[in-house]
This record gives structure tokens, C-alpha cells and sequence, in this order.
């Protein structure tokens, strides 16, 4: 734990500083100095208002979605034993995608919208589950093949839904599909999903060490396999719905998170799972806050800039080792 | 005779052939065994039986004289430790963080690692000669390194029997005699015990004390080393002739070619 520590606590410095450039930066300009007054002693007024009411929910939501992309990321890394594992594999962003665009076309609210992600969500997984998991015949490979299988199918009738869908509303739809945190509303919840699970995964985490050892290995050393599977795919596919709900399918965060810290040098689940839920939730702060300030008031969609953003630094990181 | 691990009548299967039938035999602390047999005989499937980690189509295995199934399974993995044939996947860590994983059994503390896990893991690495490697990335060892290492995860994992598939491969002579040596000491100083697959003739006659010759057509002959070690019965396993050759008071075998 010791050797790690200065990266530990780098990683929360760099949090911090992203969540504070999230309240700084926006269409209305505040000094440095009266954000953190405002954070620190808050008073109403006007200053109040853009901080408290838009900027911190927004920044918020979007650290908490990066660390829920990160955190499902590396659990279904090791639980599939593939790194090309990614939150998406469940078809929980088909799925979400989906209800989101059907509520969109009959012309429905933010809140509609949200729930009927969420229902779209759940029935995906609860397809995969059913379809993977019989009792006493359990594969992870056939985990892999109907999430991927499924996905395919969600994502040819979200372009049917595209191309069906009135002129209007198509803008909207794609914004949605890309991944976006306008319509986030308060995350606090998702801050519970993600300690709950964080946690969590911090107890089991030698088993998930052993676990990516192979099933047989872990077996061997006395986990009881079958539950621990079990555990990692709902907890994984909880945290990927928490924040499909929040911010749509956002892109590149959950596949390349857990990789990024991994580079790092940091292999073992104690220390990578904490690591991977802070890079990811800064790394979705920073690209929010871009997403919303680069050509304001125009807002883009923070699934394009996690991409652009994440792809350099990643072929960074690859060129540098060794 | 009390053991550790005994069998009952165990009948052990693969899709379209019995490997062996009814198969009774008990090990007792202090004894070393070979599993010997050509491959494809079901040595591995009977490691993995005797472990646990497979199943038995008739019959029952038993540990501390308790049916192997009714334990739990890190409690069992502190009774019995496998060193798998082959792991089908890349440890990104140390070599210090590889062998500590051996002590998940004996783990208290979800927190991390006590002293005394600590403390077992380096010695391990000592006992396998990889004393200046303890922080070295795992995948940068060569295979024999990588094969001490996993020799030392499982002398981390402390088991009073060892369950070793092919704990030779990838060793030089001079590590596969160090390897054998440090088994019969535990063996001899802490009546630990031993059954390993190997597929050499000449340790089995110098190292343990009982063998099990699983042959193709099914049979099993298990015994002590001295009655079931000899060359036709050798000969009739391998299918293949054999010279023998005396050497004080050990008897090797050589392929005549």
C-alpha cells in the first residue's frame, strides 16, 4: 500500500483540482477566488446560484458517471478475462439507448426519458443473465457472446429508430447516443452506487486477483468461483446502468480507464479498483467541462471529447513503457 | 493407517473412456508419490479429483477422513494445495504480489496482507532460489522462473498435502533436483505430503515413497515405490523398452533405443 501511496493521493489531488475547474469554468464568468468563497462560505446571490444550482450537480454527475464506467470496466475486465471488456458488453448502453430514444420519439420529458433508459437498461441485462446463467452451467464466454450478440441486435434498431424519427428530434437523439450529462439531474445517488460498490469491491479484491488468475487457480486457492462471478456481473452491471442513467453511453472511459492505471504500474484490484474510480471520474470532469465550454454556448456531446482526449494520452502511456 | 487423504472406489471419466476404475488408495503425512502414466491417462484428471476442482463419476474422496465435497472451500484450500499443470492467464504484478496470493486461504484481514503472510511469502521466494526477483514483474521471468515462482505460491500456501502437476516442467537439472530436495524435506521435517505428477524415470526411484502407474487401458497399480517401480511395469506404462541401471541403492530407467 505504502509504495503506491503518492499515486494515491496524486489521484485525488487531480480530482479535486478537476472538480474545481468544473465550477470555474463556464458561460458566465467567476474569479477563482469567488468560487471557492462560494463553495467554502456559501451566500446567496447570483454566483450562488451558478454554482450551487448548475455547475455543481453537473460536475458532480459526471465524476460520479466516470467512476462508475471505470469501476464496471475493470470488474467485467476480470470477470470476462478479456481486456477488450467494457461496460457496454451487457448491452446495457443498447438497451438504455433504446428506451431513451423510444421516450424521445413519443415525445417524452428528461425524467421520462431517464426512467425509460433505465427500464430499457434492465431488461438487456436481464436478458443476458437469462440467457447466460443456468443453474449449474455457468460460462463466462457465453456471458461475452450474448451481451456482444445482444448489442448487435439493440444497435440495428436504434438506427432504425433514427432513421425513423422526425427531422427534429434526430439532433437530440444523437447527443443521447454519444453520451451526454445535461439531463443528469442530482447525482447524489449515483455518489452511494459508487461508494457502495467501490467498497465492496475493495473487500473481495484478493478474489478478484485470484480470479484473473483463471477460475481453476482461484478455485484452488479456496474462492468459491460460481457466487464471485455472480457478484461481479450484477455489481458491474449496477454500476454501468447507474450511469447510463446519468449520462447516456458515454464511450472510452470504462475499456480504457482500467487499462490507463494498469500502465501505471499498478496491478493488484486493492489499489487498482480506488485508483481506476478517481482517474475515471476526473477524466469525465475534464472532458465535461470542455464539452460544455470549448464552442459556448454551444454545448457538444462529452462522448466525442472523452475520445479525443483519451486516445492521445492513452498512445502517450503505450509509447512510453519501457 | 491414518491419512490425510484417502480414496473410495473412485471412478474417473473423460467423454468415451474410463481412466480408471474403483480406485482406492490413502496418503499418509511423510509419504512423497509419483503419478506416473503416458499422456493423455488422466493424471491430470485425477489431480484435479483429488483436489476438489473436479469431479469423481462414482465414489468419494476423502480428507481428514470427511468427504472432500462437505468442507468449505478455504478451509480445504489450507489442507490442499494444487500446483496447477498449466495457468491460462498473465499476472500483470510482482513476483512478491504473484506468491502473497498463495496466502489467500490463511488471509484474516480484507485490509491487506498481515507480517506473517509478509514474512511467508519471502521465504518461499527464498526457498525457490528467486531471492533477488521478489519485485520483479512476473511476466519479465523466463519459464523456469515463472515455474519457481508458482512453486513458491503454493510453499506460501503452506497445505499439509501438495497436489503437483508436473513441478519439473520448464526446470533445469540442477532446479528439478533443488525442487525434489526441498519437497522431501518437507516431507520429512514437517510430515507434510506429497503426490506429483512427473514424467521422468529417474526421480520417481530416487525421491518418493509410493507410486501410481495409471495405464491406458484403465488399470491402476498403487503402492509403494520399491514394489511398483520396476521395469516391466514400467515398460508395459510407457509402452516402450527399457534398461535399468543400479546406482547404490537406486534403480533408474532409460529408454533402450
Amino acid at each position: 500500500m505504502s509504495r503506491s501511496l503518492p499515486l494515491i493521493l496524486a489521484f485525488f489531488a487531480a480530482a479535486a483540482a478537476s472538480l474545481f475547474a468544473a465550477l470555474l469554468f463556464g458561460t458566465f464568468p467567476i474569479p477563482a477566488l469567488q468560487v471557492l468563497d462560494s463553495v467554502l462560505f456559501p451566500a446567496p446571490g447570483v454566483v450562488h446560484d451558478v454554482i450551487w444550482q448548475l455547475r455543481m450537480p453537473r460536475a458532480l454527475a459526471a465524476f460520479a458517471c466516470g467512476g462508475l464506467l471505470a469501476l464496471s470496466g475493470t470488474l467485467l475486465q476480470v470477470l470476462l478475462r478479456n481486456p477488450l471488456a467494457d461496460p457496454y458488453i451487457l448491452g446495457v448502453s443498447g438497451g438504455a439507448s433504446l428506451g431513451a430514444l423510444t421516450a424521445l420519439t413519443l415525445g417524452a420529458g428528461a425524467a421520462m426519458m431517464n426512467s425509460a433508459a433505465l427500464a430499457g437498461a434492465l431488461a438487456a441485462i436481464a436478458v443476458v443473465f437469462g440467457l447466460s446463467f443456468r443453474r449449474g452451467d455457468w460460462n463466462v464466454y457465453r456471458i461475452l457472446l450474448t451481451g456482444v450478440v445482444l448489442s448487435t441486435g439493440l444497435s440495428a434498431l436504434i438506427s432504425l429508430t433514427l432513421v425513423l424519427a422526425p427531422q427534429a428530434q434526430v439532433q437530440g437523439m444523437l447527443f443521447w447516443l454519444m453520451g451526454d450529462l445535461s439531463y443528469a439531474g442530482d447525482p447524489s445517488w449515483a455518489f452511494l452506487v459508487l461508494a457502495g460498490l467501490t467498497a465492496l469491491g475493495i473487500a473481495h479484491s484478493t478474489r478478484l486477483d485470484l480470479l484473473g488468475l483463471g477460475e481453476l487457480k482461484a478455485q484452488s486457492l479456496g474462492v468459491a468461483a460460481v457466487p464471485l462471478q455472480l457478484g461481479i456481473f450484477l455489481s458491474a452491471a449496477l454500476a454501468t446502468v447507474a450511469a447510463v442513467v446519468l449520462g447516456g453511453a458515454i464511450g472510452f472511459v470504462g475499456l480504457l480507464i482500467p487499462h490507463a492505471v494498469r500502465l501505471l504500474g499498478v496491478a493488484n484490484h486493492r489499489q487498482l479498483l480506488p485508483l481506476a474510480v478517481l482517474l475515471g471520474g476526473t477524466f469525465l470532469t475534464v472532458a465535461d467541462t470542455l464539452a460544455r465550454t470549448v464552442i459556448a454556448p454551444q454545448q457538444l456531446p462529452v462522448g466525442v471529447l472523452t475520445a479525443l482526449l483519451g486516445v492521445p494520452g492513452m498512445l502517450l502511456l503505450l509509447g512510453r513503457r519501457r | 493407517m491414518l491419512g490425510i487423504l484417502s480414496t473410495n472406489a473412485i471412478t474417473l471419466s473423460v467423454p468415451g473412456r474410463v481412466l480408471c476404475c474403483d480406485l482406492s488408495f490413502t496418503v499418509a503425512p511423510g509419504q512423497i508419490w509419483a503419478i506416473l502414466g503416458a499422456n493423455g491417462s488422466g493424471k491430470t484428471t485425477l489431480i484435479h479429483a483429488l483436489s476438489g476442482l473436479g469431479p469423481c463419476e462414482r465414489g468419494t474422496v476423502l480428507l481428514n477422513g470427511e468427504p472432500l465435497a462437505s468442507g468449505n472451500s478455504r478451509q480445504r484450500a489450507r489442507e490442499i494445495g494444487v500446483l496447477l499443470q498449466q495457468e491460462d492467464a498473465v499476472f500483470w504484478g510482482s513476483v512478491l504480489e504473484y506468491v502473497l496470493l498463495g496466502r489467500f486461504p490463511h488471509a484474516r484481514s480484507w485490509l491487506g496482507w498481515s507480517s506473517e503472510d509478509e514474512q511467508a511469502a519471502s521465504a518461499a521466494i527464498d526457498e525457490v532460489g528467486l531471492a533477488g526477483f521478489a519485485s520483479r514483474r512476473y511476466t519479465t521471468l523466463s519459464g523456469g522462473e515463472r515455474q519457481r515462482a508458482r512453486i513458491a505460491q503454493i510453499l506460501a500456501q503452506a497445505p499439509r498435502l501438495f497436489l503437483l502437476d508436473e513441478p519439473l516442467q520448464h526446470l533445469d537439472l540442477r532446479h528439478q533436483s533443488a525442487v525434489l530436495n526441498l519437497f522431501q524435506r518437507l516431507a520429512r521435517d514437517q510430515g507434510r505430503a506429497v503426490m506429483m505428477v512427473l514424467h521422468d524415470t529417474l526421480w520417481p526411484g530416487r525421491f518418493c515413497t509410493h507410486a501410481l502407474l495409471i495405464h491406458d487401458d484403465g488399470t491402476v497399480r498403487a503402492g509403494a515405490a520399491s514394489e511398483v517401480l520396476d521395469r516391466d511395469s514400467l515398460e508395459r506404462l510407457y509402452g516402450c523398452r527399457l534398461q535399468e541401471f543400479a546406482q547404490g541403492a537406486g534403480r533408474y530407467f532409460l529408454p533402450d533405443v
